[in-house]
């Protein structure tokens, strides 16, 4: 609780609680950063993913379940946590992290003082993922949400369909005596493909796959066997089996040691035939950790807000979208994943 | 539509030949007979007139899917294909059947007679019962262009395995004027009769480009060489009295180039004739002159005059009711030789000459005189050549002119459509005028998946200006332009267009103030132009 310690309580504050600094999301009032990309004292941190969690700061505070997943990726860093729900008060401000239901321990950040709300989403999705602790929305009236997926093109199919049609291709490769290749980004969405795989053979993984794996495992989330990897292994050791690793990984010599092979990518940006054709290789399936449009529109509803920030993503169509159906919205400059409408890894 | 939808969810996510085909000759065995058909027209461009405009279809699927217009538009050059816009636009169906392809195909033509809300009515009916992919289709249907990566030559051969046929009678008999409406699976692929239509073309016999010195194909003695000429590649077909006109992209073209018809009063009925359509007057003319022609149905007598065609031929396919393509290059030449001898000066069917050449050393410095002699290179043909179908390598090759260069800024940046949805990919490139930077050109082609990526990614850090989909960017990327002629334009601020101009390669090397200039693109028009 040392962080609790008012450092600055005789400073009275004027303007809005959160305001939108070159280092990133500002509290003035409590002197906290939210996913700070710039070195600063004190960051909250929403989840693990490069773009939100950064070397260098000389505090972090996340919630207990991202935490391994930090440590893993930033190493020994002076790390604080706290589960989801809980308060802590900085100078006055509340401050609580809420299930985002983007990937194991991801947070939405709620600050509260003197009776304004604000909530920063970080990256988040409505759908249960079965791995994830699920998204719950945050009453607020500022609502800081993304907008990768901000297009109504964007809408994700149940998850047991996706899961249907992967494991369908998975028998089919196997019937065809080839080894399958989902590549997947290696935090999150590749263990939540772990859990939805389900076919004739043994779950093969790259070694950026399995030491998040293993990390998870560590903590106590339960995830399906799998197999590492190793400079020996044959594909033809591993009849029936599928390969989960990164994208980048699939097009590389690392692949050729699977023989006959098929390669599928899961990822949002499969929704649309032409970054399908150009990214996928044989096959594509969409599953996506973030919103889908649907998803967006009910998470902002439902969190009463009426000023919306919208950052990373298709900003200025989504952002004059809810100002023409009624929210007071504006566009937030940030460095989350990639600006613009570019593919991000995570997505 | 699920079988149909099935086929093209395997053809779109393979980028395997093999795996194509088999696809498609499974469909062609097990679909119904309509189906087949229908999907052989389609996949070999005949498509259903277009029901609707896709104005009116662009405001139903935003009003069906409960979003204003202007996101509609925003999100369609996002996923870079209108019926896919919409086919993921629209809410999940209501209730998904299974009727197949030819009914969805029926249903559009009879909506040519609706009044436009009986047709609104209907097509969101149909997108109510139609899962994504299928609705995909059916507005690919309904928009026309239904391309999906399988060329006819693909289509052929998986129709030539599941039914056994040799696929050069199958390309035979797919050619020329059919619909599914005026046929039927057994007259179009079985029937012993396959050259009943008076007006059917022989498949095209395509050259690859000589990769190597022309010494690799042997002794100078076996090959025949020609100019390659700068035209619109035909076929005229003489039979029962009548003529017909194709064009190599399968197009019937008899009615835009009526100067051939004369033809029938000196050629022989039962003759077919491969040429090159060329606008002359005495000599072939730039290419510019027949461009005009070609996007003309019916011709103005001004233009007749100002740009006639005739009918360069190089080559005898059929000759007194006799399909010769399997006789040798040599024999069918010397017969087409004979028969243009006998040709009176005005006829519309003059002799593409040979050129005479002793060993190879002659054919490379007459190369280098291709485009005073208005052509863009030149043909080398076996003598002992059969005459093939489609694009084949072995006994015909193409020796085209090494292109035109010039180094330009680019300025402006668009992003592509289907695969290339969501890159940058086609740009305008400028050349330098005292200050200015004066457009000339556009291109699309030339640079890498992975240079396109990279260029995406600088075009969305270093946009100026955006006007609609066009981005003005920091002129700072200069890169090579090949093309392969030079004109004059009043319609360009820069006073010329080009031929097929395309990146060659992206001249990291050089900064912007090493780009050429106008003049010097002026230079090229007086030189080439």
């Amino acid at each position: 609780m040392e962080i609790a310690i008012a450092l600055l309580d005789s400073v009275s504050m004027s303007g809005p609680l959160l305001s939108f600094r070159p280092e990133g999301i500002y509290c003035a009032q409590a002197d906290v950063f939210i996913d700070p990309w710039r070195p600063v004292d004190r960051a909250l941190i929403t989840h693990g993913h490069a773009d939100h969690a950064r070397p260098g700061m000389r505090h972090y505070l996340s919630t207990d379940i991202a935490a391994p997943v930090l440590r893993h990726r930033l190493g020994d860093i002076p790390l604080e946590t706290v589960p989801y729900g809980e308060v802590r008060q900085i100078n006055g401000v509340e401050i609580s992290f809420h299930p985002a239901g983007h990937v194991p321990g991801s947070a939405q950040i709620r600050l509260s003082y003197k009776g304004e709300t604000w909530v920063v989403s970080g990256d988040y999705k409505i759908e249960d993922d079965g791995l994830s602790t699920p998204f719950e929305p945050v009453p607020c009236q500022h609502f800081i949400t993304e907008s990768t997926f901000g297009l109504p093109v964007f809408r994700w199919q149940p998850q047991p369909r996706v899961a249907e049609e992967m494991n369908t291709w998975w028998a089919a490769c196997a019937a065809a005596g080839k080894i399958p290749m989902l590549g997947a980004y290696s935090l999150g969405k590749a263990q939540r493909l772990l859990s939805l795989l389900d076919g004739p053979g043994p779950i093969l993984t790259h070694g950026a796959v399995e030491g998040t794996n293993q990390v998870l495992r560590a903590q106590g989330i339960a995830l399906p066997d799998t197999q590492l990897v190793t400079p020996d292994t044959k594909g033809k050791d591993h009849p029936g089996a599928i390969v989960l690793a990164p994208p980048s990984a699939l097009s590389s010599t690392w692949a050729r040691r699977f023989g006959p092979r098929e390669t599928g990518f899961a990822s949002g940006w499969m929704r649309l035939r032409g970054i399908r054709r150009r990214r996928a290789g044989d096959r594509g399936f969409v599953v996506s950790d973030h919103a889908d449009w649907p998803g967006l529109l009910e998470a902002i509803r439902a969190t009463g807000a009426e000023n919306i920030y919208v950052t990373h993503g298709y900003t200025e169509i989504f952002s004059r979208y809810l100002n023409e159906a009624g929210w007071k919205a504006r566009i937030v400059e940030t460095e989350f994943g990639d600006s613009d409408e570019t593919e991000s890894e995570a997505a | 539509m699920k079988d149909f939808a099935a086929l093209f969810t395997d053809l779109d996510q393979s980028t395997k030949t093999t795996s194509k085909i088999n696809a498609m000759a499974q469909f062609f065995e097990t679909a119904p007979e309509t189906d087949r058909l229908w999907t052989i027209a389609l996949f070999s461009g005949r498509r259903p007139k277009r029901a609707v405009n896709t104005t009116r279809l662009r405001e139903w699927a935003a009003e069906r899917a409960g979003v204003p217009l202007w996101l509609f538009e925003e999100a369609y050059p996002i996923v870079g294909d209108l019926a896919e816009t919409i086919a993921l636009i629209l809410p999940p169906p209501e209730a998904v059947t299974d009727r197949g392809l030819t009914h969805w195909i029926t249903t559009l033509r009879a909506m040519s007679n609706d009044e436009e809300p009986q047709r609104k009515k209907k097509i969101n009916a149909a997108w109510d019962e139609l899962d994504p992919t299928q609705r995909f289709l059916f507005n690919k249907l309904l928009t026309g262009g239904f391309r999906i990566g399988v060329s006819q030559k693909l289509m052929t051969r998986a129709l030539a395995k599941a039914t056994g046929k040799p696929e050069a009678e199958l390309a035979h008999r797919l050619m020329g004027n059919w619909s599914p409406e005026t046929t039927d699976w057994h007259q179009l692929v079985e029937a012993e009769d396959a050259s009943a239509d008076a007006s059917r073309p022989y498949p095209f016999y395509l050259a690859y480009g000589l990769e190597d010195a022309p010494e690799a194909l042997g002794d100078p003695a076996d090959w025949q060489a020609e100019w390659k000429w700068d035209g619109i590649r035909g076929q005229l077909i003489l039979r029962d009295g009548q003529h017909f006109t194709w064009s190599r992209g399968e197009e019937l073209m008899t009615d835009r180039f009526p100067e051939l018809a004369r033809a029938v009063d000196f050629i022989p009925d039962g003759t077919v004739l491969d040429g090159e359509i060329l606008a002359w007057n005495g000599a072939p003319m730039p290419f510019n002159a027949l461009q005009k022609r070609i996007g003309r149905k019916t011709v103005p007598k001004k233009l007749l005059q100002e740009a006639p065609v005739i009918l360069y031929a190089y080559d005898l396919l059929e000759w007194q009711g006799e399909d010769w393509r399997d006789r040798p290059l040599a024999e069918r030449r010397a017969q087409l030789d004979a028969l243009c001898d006998g040709l009176p000066a005005d006829a519309p069917v003059l002799l593409s000459p040979h050129l005479a050449f002793t060993d190879w050393s002659d054919l490379s410095e007459a190369r280098l005189t291709a485009r005073e002699a208005q052509a863009e290179g030149l043909m080398l043909k076996r003598k002992a050549s059969p005459y093939l179908s489609g694009r084949k390598k072995g006994d015909w090759w193409k020796w085209k002119l090494d292109p035109l260069s010039i180094d330009a800024v680019m300025i402006y940046a668009q992003s592509g459509h289907g695969r290339r949805a969501n890159l940058f990919t086609d740009f305008t490139f400028a050349v330098h005028n005292g200050n200015e930077l004066v457009p000339f050109t556009k291109a699309y082609s030339g640079l890498t998946d992975e240079e396109f990526t990279e260029i995406t990614a600088w075009v969305r850090k270093n946009t100026q200006q955006r006007f609609g989909p066009v981005r003005q960017v920091t002129p700072q990327h200069v890169f090579e332009i090949h093309f392969e002629g030079i004109q004059e334009s009043t319609r360009h601020k820069s006073g010329v267009s080009l031929r097929f101009p395309r990146m060659a390669r992206w001249r990291r090397d050089k900064p912007v103030s090493e780009a050429n200039s106008l003049d010097d693109l002026k230079e090229l028009l007086k030189v080439y132009g």
